[in-house]
């Protein structure tokens, strides 16, 4: 399914309401009522919203720490997700999981992991299941461009191509891991290369570009369901909040932020809308049902009770 | 004296090491100009340089391996692993290299490597940031462990840490680096494998370490309001355990109990128990007991987090259920 015209307002409302889900996050974290950490994703909502729109509900997706937006775009109730950031029994994980692990199996979301690279096996081995079962369901999984540094990501690249597996790796290159420069820490830095020398189809697509990465992944699942093997897809972008809370972000001027906002995807994706014929009134209007979503994904969260303590003894086993 | 937090302690340690000895080097994430998450290596970039204060890329394993590497060819590399949990990521290099290779090369190699990370739960981290991992690292011989509960024992076991020729584990907590306390000034050490009597009492022995050992502190206040007093033991190395300082305590009180934040399930608190059973079998005049995490994962929500990890409460009611 194209992103028409119409289904790009509704994709640009879905990242309003990624934005202001972390906006919300971090005024609650200012406010001691959040727990633990929270790495945001905002300047990053197109490569989410545009990777999660180009497949079907029943494919497969993983991500990190910084995947709210995929998970919220992938279909995760936004009121539990809320309700988990604030650890209430109402929330995804029950309060058990928090801010990193967000899982909605019943949208494909077999988790967001802590871990770096953790999660890129689990999308190979759901994309394996989907081959051994005939299905012609996909796999995505979503990493920062640090996490090709790891053992066990490199090791998944190989096995996704030997088992020609119906695999879509998206790495999310912001241009720092944590506080590091990547390119200090890893040798080609333009990581699709590195995915072309183990035998993926990569490329290289402009992240903030909503459109391209819908193009890209639509194209990917395609090849995938096809039988067509796994597919890389680096998509550039850019944090534009620090790594975490309370980042004293010194590894990077304030003149590039600003620069980089110039170009993130949110006034992207308007600017694009206008082109196509919107008005400034309709973006408005996006952006109050956006608003008007995630007041009630607050009020819920709020309103609902903190788990019982004898409730941390459930789930460890069927 | 100087009044310092934990972190700064250790920085101390570290900077004072990389001055003496010029085979000791730095490794991990984000240690150099960032001065590490928890700022450990605060400012060391400034004084020693990028070459000695080195940014890894985010693998564990091969940076780890690379300490080992380094170590046996006559270096004393520091490693940070930001989160004890990813020592699961290196387990390969810690468990079936550093641990190993001296014995099975017949003591002809050794491994001078200390690997330093923060462990433990308190602040909602989750479950796959929350962990502790020594005791079943204790079950790997070849390792040394080391668990500081204040600023000055963290100074003066680093020190003997990356003195000590031997792979070491050296175990931080997340919520003891901004705590405060008095540490010596100049050069000092603190030997490993010595436990140290942190508070005395001659009703009941409470062994800890790390910052349930500020728990049992904080209990044994309470309980000597109520009429129990606890002697409070740090142990403060957790391989090789220190047990006569732990049986000579008995002898005096008769009650023990162990807490300690990793999981109670085949833990530290068993095999102190079995021991002070095999070793002085006639001491205890009571059951003795133990206190570790509960058996599942470390939740995040507050309410569930309080209720899996021991609290200072849950020390006192274990210690009255023993009266
Ligand atoms: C195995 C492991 N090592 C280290 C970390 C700590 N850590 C969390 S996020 C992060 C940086 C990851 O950078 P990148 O992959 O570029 O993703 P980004 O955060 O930029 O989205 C690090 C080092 C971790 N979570 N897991
Ligand atoms: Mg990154």
């Amino acid at each position: 399914m194209p992103l028409t015209p119409e289904r790009l307002q509704d994709a640009y409302r879905q990242m309003l309401i990624i934005r202001k889900f972390e906006e919300t996050i971090r005024s609650l974290y200012q406010q001691g009522k959040i727990r633990g950490s929270f790495h945001p994703c905002v300047g990053q909502e197109a490569t989410a919203v545009g990777g999660c729109w180009a497949l079907r509900k029943d494919d497969y997706l993983t991500c990190t720490y910084r995947g709210h937006g995929q998970a919220i775009a992938k279909g995760l109730n936004l009121q539990a997700a809320m309700a988990e950031m604030l650890g209430k029994e109402t929330g995804c994980s029950k309060g058990k999981g928090g801010s990193m692990h967000f899982t909605d199996p019943s949208v494909g979301l077999l988790g967001a992991n802590a871990i770096v690279a953790g999660g890129v096996p689990h999308a190979a081995g759901a994309a394996l299941a989907s081959q051994l079962q005939k299905k012609d369901n996909v796999a995505i999984a979503y990493f920062g461009e640090g996490a090709v540094n790891q053992g066990v990501f490199l090791e998944s690249l190989n096995l996704a191509v030997i088992w020609k597996l119906p695999l879509i790796l998206v790495c999310e290159n912001n241009l720092y891991s944590e506080m590091s420069p990547s390119h200090e820490t890893t040798s080609v830095v333009e990581t699709y290369k590195r995915a072309a020398g183990f035998g993926f189809e990569a490329m290289q697509v402009d992240g903030n570009d909503i459109e391209a990465v819908y193009n890209a992944v639509e194209q990917a699942a395609a090849r995938a369901r096809a039988g067509g093997g796994p597919t890389y897809i680096e998509a550039m972008t850019y944090r534009l909040w620090g790594h975490m809370m309370g980042d004293p972000e010194i590894y990077r001027t304030k003149e590039e932020v600003a620069k980089a906002k110039e170009n993130e995807p949110i006034v992207r994706c308007g600017k694009r809308l206008i082109e196509l014929g919107c008005t400034d009134a309709d973006l408005s209007r996006l952006d109050g049902e956006a608003e008007a979503i995630i007041a009630a994904a607050l009020q819920f969260a709020e309103s609902s009770s903190a788990p019982q303590p004898a409730d941390a003894f459930t789930d460890v086993f069927i | 004296m100087s009044n310092i937090t934990y972190a700064q302690a250790l920085n101390e340690a570290l900077r004072e090491e990389m001055k003496v000895d010029s085979r000791v080097f730095l490794m991990g994430e984000d240690i150099g100009h960032h001065g590490g998450i928890f700022r450990v290596t605060k400012d060391l970039i400034d004084e020693f340089g990028a070459d000695r204060v080195r940014d890894t890329p985010i693998s564990e394993s091969s940076f780890v391996g690379v300490g080992i590497g380094a170590a046996m060819v006559g270096l004393r590399p520091v490693v940070e692993l930001l989160f004890m949990d990813f020592a699961l990521v290196a387990a390969d290099q810690i468990v079936n290299q550093a641990a190993k290779l001296r014995y099975m090369s017949g003591g002809t190699v050794s491994i001078p490597m200390v690997v330093r990370a923060q462990q433990g739960g308190g602040r909602g981290n989750g479950a796959q940031h929350s962990q502790s991992f020594e005791t079943w690292l204790a079950q790997i011989p070849g390792l040394i462990i080391v668990a500081p509960s204040t600023p000055a024992d963290a100074k003066g076991l680093l020190k003997s840490s990356i003195r000590a020729g031997n792979p070491v584990i050296f175990i931080e907590h997340k919520l003891l680096y901004n705590i405060k306390g008095d540490v010596p000034e100049g050069d000092y050490s603190i030997p490993i494998g010595k436990a140290e009597i942190k508070r005395d009492g001659r009703d009941i022995t409470i062994v800890s370490y790390s910052r349930t050992l500020l728990f049992a502190l904080e209990a044994a206040k309470t309980l000597a309001q109520k009429g129990i007093e606890a002697e409070v033991i740090d142990l403060r190395t957790i391989e090789p355990l220190d047990m006569n300082t732990i049986l000579e305590s008995v002898k005096g009180t008769g009650r023990l109990l162990v807490v300690h934040e990793a999981h109670s399930n085949c833990g530290l608190g068993a095999e102190i128990i079995a021991r002070v059973y095999e070793q002085a079998p006639d001491t205890l005049i009571m059951p003795p007991r133990r206190l570790g995490a509960k058996h599942v994962p470390i939740p995040v929500a507050e309410s569930l987090e309080d209720a899996v990890l021991p609290q200072p409460a849950d020390i006192v009611n274990a210690v009255e259920a023993m009266f």
